[in-house]
């Protein structure tokens, strides 16, 4: 099975691939409603949202840095956007458009911070994460916002079909922006020169700055790309569920990064794909799914979540134990 | 060892042979220095770093930059990459032209590269990726043009004559193909001055000889080479000349074939070092440890041997010989798989160090830096850290002077130049952290001591201090095993050497019974 999917994943990744397609033949198993085309639809709009954030996160995972701030960003652009729209009646791009330039701006912000104070950037973003919050809730008193516009939480159905049962499957606006920004994202990482940079960055910062890598230029990127991605995501979050509420993204901070990790970024930086991050999403969501249709507690969903994360890290701990021993092994042979 | 070794290093030999008839049959053509530096000067603040160094590399010579620690090589090589700026007065002159200071891209523009001891490579990223990364700088959103960078990278290794898998990641390459990729990134960059920090010092021997038949390769390109080291046995036979720094001035710049292990020394250190061999003939007493059979699976087998006390006894091997993973297992870091460990006369089981600590058994590791200080604590912290239990008070707390006052008494023992017990490690030099290292160890009252390459990165002068160490313990009875792949500490300062090899102890040696000579070639054959 894993040479089968070589051409297409790395090694962390096929494992990861096998452990899917084992999870969705149990549930398939197990409940009738698992995995229909319907079904499939919903759970995959449900989790549009964690992953255009986890592809900004996994960005700033490469290259060498978390970014825990993308949730507080995405609340502020969101309420930010909300009141323009509802009070100024600023019409739709330009409402977007200023949601993500704002979350690229707070995302710069990081980068400067991580930069210039030459502080490790999770404590640089746990902090501005704080600030962005508490001004929030301070200026909004955590009022929050129902009398959205239409164009925003009109759903906007692209293609939609029958599926045997009668049930209705649609291709929908939060499915057709997660896609092009995962798309986007794998070409920006494994196809443009700032993508190798940022591996490589993430690889050995000290040879990159030696290689000649504009190191400020290449953080304001990448910070500020999570920034802008959380801007968008947060205009969809408001789309999906019709109203701005400053604590909705509370909390979902571990979920994006444990999707990312999920998928084989690294805390140290440098390794790592989209397509990995994909699969990531594509677990939680199936477990999710399924354990729920299995009628499993909610509650018991996070206990889940931190057994895949102990399970996946500890198999490439183990893993790459095992390739040194072989290693050592070969080169007593060979002496 | 791979059958074609031999061939490899005949070859190199027959390489240096015939340069060396070259040289003596015709006067060498009169080729303009690709290099010249011309009174160069640096102080940093009141220091004197620099002083007036005249200095130049020709196209097609290996060069060796050698010095202690402080003489100033790094703050030289720093200069012509265009890192520091030489104060006014002097002038670098590259390729005929004249400048009087460099910048670190002005530097790369003209040719000059330098491949740094921790080679500076991407181990997340492949052979091509690392080899061609100069083509990945352009503007950021422009596309990767892999298909030109693999042909850069193939190209490149294909004029050296080496072979590397392009796809490999560079992680998990050996030392010796990660420097070759470093070596390689240097040509796609159009090296004309190759500069290699330390370049010798992680490789085993037969990778050495590998290395130098490549830097003979980019000699017959053309390329100017510099070597900066302290360890130039090996290098000596490939280079034309050599360069000694001695604080911040050149002491001589004289042909490879002048100099030899005293002299140059001598030149470093400004005073004659000799080594006094150590009488043999130490009275039998009774064995404090003794190996009988021991093994782990894939890192040595069938190793015995019995140690004394007031005995230094030398383990001599190459880098993977087993030595390193031997010495785990007597500290209770690893398991043995076969055998028995006895500690005056009786068999001991090591679960972990804390039961090789329990039984008087000391180890110094071999990457001081790495895992045996903590360097931005304090003397008294790092000295203190074994013996904390002993130190406490009733309350089980360790009182703060308790800890300055064992680490005073180690600092006088051991001559640490330190301007006091709660100065960090990382602002001594070298020698003086090794002495820290031996501090922490000689504090648990060990009746075993077992030291990994000790001197690795120390320079001369301190070396003999720390032999002298050595001796004076040994003289009070501790038991003292010294691990190393030099062939001058093992044999000038213990009292008998074990050969291991692929994992086994193949030979006993007794430095008096032998010579220096017949040993090296026993250990590098």
């Amino acid at each position: 099975m894993r040479k089968l999917l070589a051409p297409v994943f790395n090694r962390s990744e096929s494992s990861l691939a096998v452990v899917i397609i084992v999870v969705v033949l149990i549930f398939s198993v197990s409940s009738p409603y698992f995995l229909t085309l319907s079904n499939t639809a919903d759970l995959i709009e449900s989790y549009s949202v964690t992953t255009i954030l986890a592809a900004g996160v996994f960005v700033v995972l490469v290259s060498g840095g978390i970014d825990i701030s993308f949730a507080a960003v995405a609340s502020v652009t969101q309420f930010i956007a909300a009141m323009a729209a509802t009070k100024y009646g600023v019409p739709a791009f330009p409402a977007i458009a200023l949601a993500c330039a704002l979350g690229a701006l707070m995302g710069c912000v990081n980068a400067l911070l991580t930069y210039y104070l030459n502080v490790v950037s999770i404590i640089v973003t746990i902090a501005t994460s704080s600030i962005f919050y508490a001004l929030l809730i301070y200026f909004t008193g955590g009022s929050e916002i129902y009398n959205l516009p239409d164009w925003w939480t009109d759903r906007v159905v692209f293609l939609r079909f029958e599926t045997a049962s009668g049930d209705f499957a649609r291709i929908t606006l939060p499915m057709v922006i997660m896609v092009l920004v995962v798309v986007v994202t794998h070409l920006l990482m494994s196809r443009t020169h700032a993508g190798r940079q940022i591996y490589a960055l993430g690889g050995n910062p000290e040879a990159a700055s030696r290689v000649g890598i504009r190191i400020l230029r290449l953080q304001l990127l990448v910070y500020g790309y999570l920034g802008f991605l959380a801007g968008l995501a947060g205009f969809v979050q408001a789309h999906r569920v019709h109203q701005v509420v400053p604590t909705a993204m509370f909390g979902t901070e571990l979920s994006v990064l444990a999707v990312a990790i999920l998928g084989g970024a690294s805390l140290v930086g440098g390794l790592g794909s989209m397509g990995g991050v994909v699969l990531g999403v594509l677990l939680l969501a199936i477990l999710q799914n399924g354990l729920n249709l299995l009628g499993v507690s909610p509650y018991f969903f996070d206990v889940v979540i931190g057994l895949a994360i102990l399970i996946s890290i500890s198999v490439t701990a183990v893993t790459q134990r095992r390739l040194r021993a072989k290693r050592g092994n070969s080169e007593l042979r060979h002496e | 060892m791979p059958p074609g070794w031999n061939a490899v290093s005949a070859f190199v030999v027959q390489l240096c042979l015939a340069n060396q008839t070259k040289l003596m049959t015709e006067p060498v053509p009169p080729t303009a220095p690709f290099l010249k530096l011309e009174n160069i000067g640096k102080r940093f603040g009141g220091t004197v770093a620099l002083d007036g160094v005249d200095w130049s590399v020709n196209p097609g010579e290996v060069h060796c930059l050698v010095g202690e620690n402080g003489s100033g090589k790094s703050t030289l090589i720093k200069i012509v990459s265009g890192v520091h700026r030489p104060d006014a007065g002097g002038r670098i002159v590259i390729g005929g032209t004249a400048f009087d200071h460099l910048s670190p891209h002005h530097a790369k523009k003209l040719g000059i590269q330098v491949i740094y001891q921790d080679l500076s490579l991407f181990p997340n990223l492949s052979v091509w990726e690392n080899i061609a990364i100069d083509q990945e700088l352009g503007a950021p959103f422009l596309a990767v043009r892999r298909k030109t960078m693999r042909a850069t990278a193939k190209e490149v290794l294909a004029n050296l004559d080496a072979r590397l898998p392009l796809d490999a990641i560079v992680g998990q390459l050996s030392v010796a193909e990660r420097q070759l990729v470093a070596i390689c990134r240097g040509l796609a960059a159009k090296a004309k001055l190759l500069i290699m920090d330390e370049p010798t010092s992680s490789l085993t021997h037969h990778e050495v000889v590998r290395l130098l038949g490549i830097v003979h390769r980019l000699k017959s390109m053309g390329l100017a080479i510099v070597f900066v080291s302290h360890r130039l046995e090996e290098v000596m036979a490939l280079a034309e000349r050599v360069t000694v720094l001695r604080d911040g001035r050149k002491a001589a710049t004289l042909p490879a074939k002048q100099v030899d292990y005293h002299r140059l020394a001598e030149l470093m250190t400004g005073s004659r070092i000799d080594h006094v061999l150590k009488a043999p003939g130490l009275e039998t007493r009774e064995s404090v440890l003794e190996v009988r059979g021991g093994g782990r699976n894939g890192e040595f087998a069938d190793v015995s041997f019995a140690l004394h006390a007031g005995e230094v006894l030398g383990i001599i091997g190459l880098m993977g010989s087993g030595r390193t993973e031997l010495a785990l297992a007597l500290f209770g870091m690893t398991k043995l798989d076969h055998g028995e460990v006895w500690v005056d006369g009786k068999p001991l089981k090591l679960h972990s160090n804390q039961d090789a600590i329990r039984s008087g058994i000391a180890y110094v590791s071999e990457d001081r830096l790495l895992l045996g200080l903590n360097l931005r604590q304090s003397i008294a912290d790092n000295a203190s850290i074994t013996t904390l239990d002993r130190l406490a008070n009733s309350f089980g707390l360790v009182p703060p002077q308790r800890r300055s006052k064992l680490a005073f008494e180690w600092v006088k023992r051991l001559g640490i130049k330190a301007s006091n017990t709660a100065a960090a490690v990382q602002t001594l030099s070298g020698g003086n952290q090794q002495r820290v290292v031996l501090a922490k160890w000689l504090a648990t009252n060990p009746k075993i001591l077992i030291l990994d390459t000790p001197t690795a990165g120390v320079d001369i002068r301190n070396k003999q201090g720390i032999y002298g160490i050595i001796h004076k313990l040994a003289k009070e009875g501790v038991a003292i095993v010294v691990i190393s792949d030099e062939i001058p500490e093992v044999y000038f300062n213990t009292d008998r050497i074990l050969h291991m090899r692929e994992g086994r102890l193949v030979k006993e040696y007794l430095p008096g019974a032998t010579s220096e000579k017949l040993l090296a070639e026993a250990v590098f054959a």
